[in-house]
C-alpha cells in the first residue's frame, strides 16, 4: 500500500512538472505569435518584452504572488513570502498527493501566461520599461488577488465567496485569460492606437505583420502548450479516474482548437472572400480559450462546437474593436477577453455544479478588479515615466529607440 | 556600345536568359525591383481590412553590347518576355561611353 501511494505521489508530481513545462513553452508561443504579427521594425522589442515579462512573473510570484493567492490563515498551503517552507514534504504537512513545490511551479507559469496576453495588445508603441513596471504589479499583486478569490477559495473582501455562488473556472478562461485581457484593455485605452491605424474618417488601415510563418509556429506552440494548461489543471494522473479525466481534457482541448480554427477560417472566407490566415490563427486560440473554463465535462462534439463558437465570436469581436478604434495588433483582447467570458458562460451548459449567475458574478468580479486596478497602475506609470514612445520613435520602430538593435540587421546596410 | 535595360515579369527571367544565350550574348546583371506602370497594383487583405499594394515585383536586366548586336538583343528580350497581358514591362537602350574589364584592364569593345 505504501509503495502504491509513493508511486502515485511520484507520478502526480511528475505529471504536474511536465505540464508546467508545457505551459512555460506557451511563453515561446506568445512570443513567436506576437513577433510574427508586428512589423519588422518592432521585433527585437517584442522579443525582449516577452522573455523579460516571463522572468519578472517568476520572480514576483515567488516574492509575494503565491503568498497573496494561497497564503494567509485560511490559505491552502499557508505559504509565506519568498516561498519559505514550500520545500517541505507535501504528504506530512498538507495531505497532498504531490510535492508542494511542483504546485508552485505549475501556478507560476499561469501568471506568466496572463502577463503575456497584455504584451501583444500594447505592441509597437508602448515603452518597454513602462510595460515591465506594470508586469511587476500585475504578477505580484493584481492577478494573485483575484486568484485568491477563485482558486484560492478566499472571500472577495469578506463580502461573498465565489465558490459558494456556483462559480467554476477549471483552468482559467476567466482567471487567467480574461484577467490578462482586462489589464490589456486598460493599457490600450490609455495608450491609444498605433499611428496610421485609423484614418480621421473612420477607415481602418491594415498594418500587416512581418512574419506569418512565425505567427503560425507561435499558434502551434500555444496549441501544444495548452495540453499542459488544461491537462495539468486536472491536478492528478495516478488513478483510473484521474487518468480518464486527463485523457478527456486533452481530447476536448484539441477538439475545441480545431473547431475554432475551422469556424474562423470559414467565417472570414464568407465575410472577406479570402482565407484570412491570422483570423484563422486567432480562431484556434479562441477555441482553446473557450474550452479552458470547462474541458472535462463536454463531449468531444460539444467541445468542437464550443470552440467553433469561440472562433466565430473572435472574428466578429476583432472587427468590432476596430470599429471602436481600440487597436490590438494581435487580437489579444478579443481572443482572451471576449472569448474568455464566453468560455465562463459555457461552463453551466455541461457542468451541473456551476450556475449562470455564479459565472456572471465571477466574471464581473475578475473583470472589474483587474480593469480598475490596471487602469490605476497604468495611469501612475503614465504620470511618472510616460507609457508611449514619441511619434518619431514609433515611426522609426521601437527596436532602435528601446533596444538599440534591429532584429534583421542584414537588410539594413550594416557592415558584414 | 549600348546599354540595354529591360524591366520584365519575374517568371520570364529564365526564358529571357535562354533567348539571350542563343544569340551569343553572355553576361547580364539582374536586379529585383518594384514599380508600377499601366498594370497598377493590386489589393491585399489583412485581418479583414483591404489595402492597396502599389508596387509590384519586377526583374531588371542590364546588358552591355556592341552597337551591331542591339537590334537582335532587343528582339530576343521582347520575344521571350512577352505574354501579351498588361504588365509585361519595357526595354530601354542607352549609349554607353566606356567599359573596362577589371581583371585584365581591357577596355570598351574588348571588355564586353
Amino acid at each position: 500500500m505504501e509503495i502504491t501511494f509513493e508511486l502515485g505521489y511520484a507520478l502526480d508530481t511528475f505529471y504536474f512538472l511536465m505540464c508546467g513545462a508545457l505551459v512555460m513553452w506557451m511563453a515561446a508561443g506568445f512570443t513567436m505569435l506576437e513577433a510574427g504579427l508586428v512589423r519588422a521594425k518592432n521585433t527585437t522589442e517584442i522579443l525582449t518584452k516577452n522573455i523579460s515579462l516571463y522572468a519578472i512573473s517568476c520572480i514576483m510570484y515567488m516574492v509575494c504572488g503565491y503568498w497573496v493567492m494561497y497564503g494567509g490563515p485560511d490559505g491552502l498551503h499557508a505559504a509565506v513570502p519568498f516561498l519559505d517552507g514550500i520545500l517541505g514534504d507535501g504528504v506530512a504537512e498538507h495531505g497532498d498527493t504531490y510535492a508542494p513545490s511542483a504546485d508552485f511551479f505549475f501556478q507560476v507559469v499561469f501568471v506568466a501566461t496572463a502577463m503575456s496576453i497584455v504584451s501583444g495588445a500594447v505592441a509597437e508603441r508602448m515603452k518597454l520599461w513602462a510595460f515591465l513596471a506594470f508586469a511587476v504589479v500585475l504578477t505580484g499583486f493584481i492577478y494573485p488577488m483575484e486568484g485568491s478569490w477563485t482558486w484560492g477559495g478566499q472571500s472577495v473582501f469578506g463580502l461573498y465567496t465565489l465558490g459558494d455562488l456556483g462559480f467554476s473556472d477549471f483552468a482559467g478562461s476567466g482567471i487567467v485569460h480574461m484577467a490578462g485581457a482586462a489589464a490589456a484593455l486598460a493599457g490600450v485605452l490609455l495608450l491609444g492606437a498605433r499611428k496610421g491605424k485609423y484614418t480621421v474618417d473612420g477607415k481602418v488601415n491594415a498594418i500587416p505583420g512581418a512574419n506569418l510563418p512565425m505567427a503560425t509556429l507561435g499558434t502551434f506552440i500555444l496549441w501544444m502548450g495548452w495540453f499542459g494548461f488544461n491537462g495539468g489543471s486536472v491536478l492528478a494522473l495516478a488513478s483510473v479516474e484521474s487518468a480518464n479525466a486527463v485523457a478527456v481534457v486533452f481530447l476536448n482541448t484539441n477538439a475545441a482548437a480545431a473547431g475554432g480554427l475551422v469556424a474562423a477560417l470559414v467565417l472570414a472566407r464568407i465575410l472577406f472572400k479570402k482565407a484570412d490566415l491570422t483570423m484563422a490563427l486567432n480562431g484556434a486560440l479562441a477555441g482553446l480559450v473557450a474550452i479552458t473554463a470547462e474541458p472535462s465535462t463536454p463531449t468531444a462534439l460539444q467541445a468542437t462546437l464550443f470552440g467553433a463558437l469561440g472562433g466565430i465570436v473572435v472574428v466578429l469581436s476583432i472587427l468590432a474593436l476596430d470599429k471602436l478604434k481600440i487597436d490590438d495588433p494581435v487580437g489579444a483582447i478579443s481572443v482572451h477577453g471576449v472569448v474568455g467570458f464566453l468560455g465562463l458562460m459555457l461552463v453551466p451548459v455541461t457542468n451541473d455544479g456551476a450556475l449562470f449567475s455564479g459565472q456572471l458574478i465571477g466574471a464581473l468580479t475578475i473583470f472589474v478588479w483587474v480593469f480598475v486596478t490596471s487602469l490605476i497602475v497604468w495611469s501612475i506609470i503614465k504620470a511618472v515615466m510616460g507609457i508611449r514612445v514619441s511619434e518619431e520613435e514609433e515611426f522609426a520602430g521601437v527596436d532602435i529607440s528601446e533596444c538599440g538593435l534591429e532584429a534583421y540587421p542584414d537588410f539594413t546596410g550594416g557592415r558584414v | 556600345m549600348k546599354l540595354v535595360t529591360a524591366i520584365i515579369k519575374p517568371f520570364k527571367l529564365d526564358d529571357v536568359r535562354e533567348a539571350i544565350s542563343e544569340i551569343g550574348i553572355d553576361g547580364l546583371t539582374v536586379t529585383e525591383v518594384k514599380g508600377f506602370g499601366r498594370q497598377k497594383g493590386h489589393t491585399e487583405l489583412y485581418r479583414g481590412a483591404e489595402y492597396q499594394v502599389d508596387f509590384l515585383p519586377k526583374v531588371k536586366l542590364e546588358i552591355a553590347v556592341q552597337d551591331d548586336h542591339v537590334d537582335r538583343l532587343v528582339e530576343a528580350i521582347v520575344g521571350a518576355a512577352k505574354t501579351g497581358k498588361i504588365g509585361d514591362g519595357k526595354v530601354f537602350v542607352y549609349d554607353l561611353e566606356h567599359a573596362v574589364r577589371i581583371r585584365t584592364g581591357e577596355t570598351d569593345g574588348d571588355a564586353i
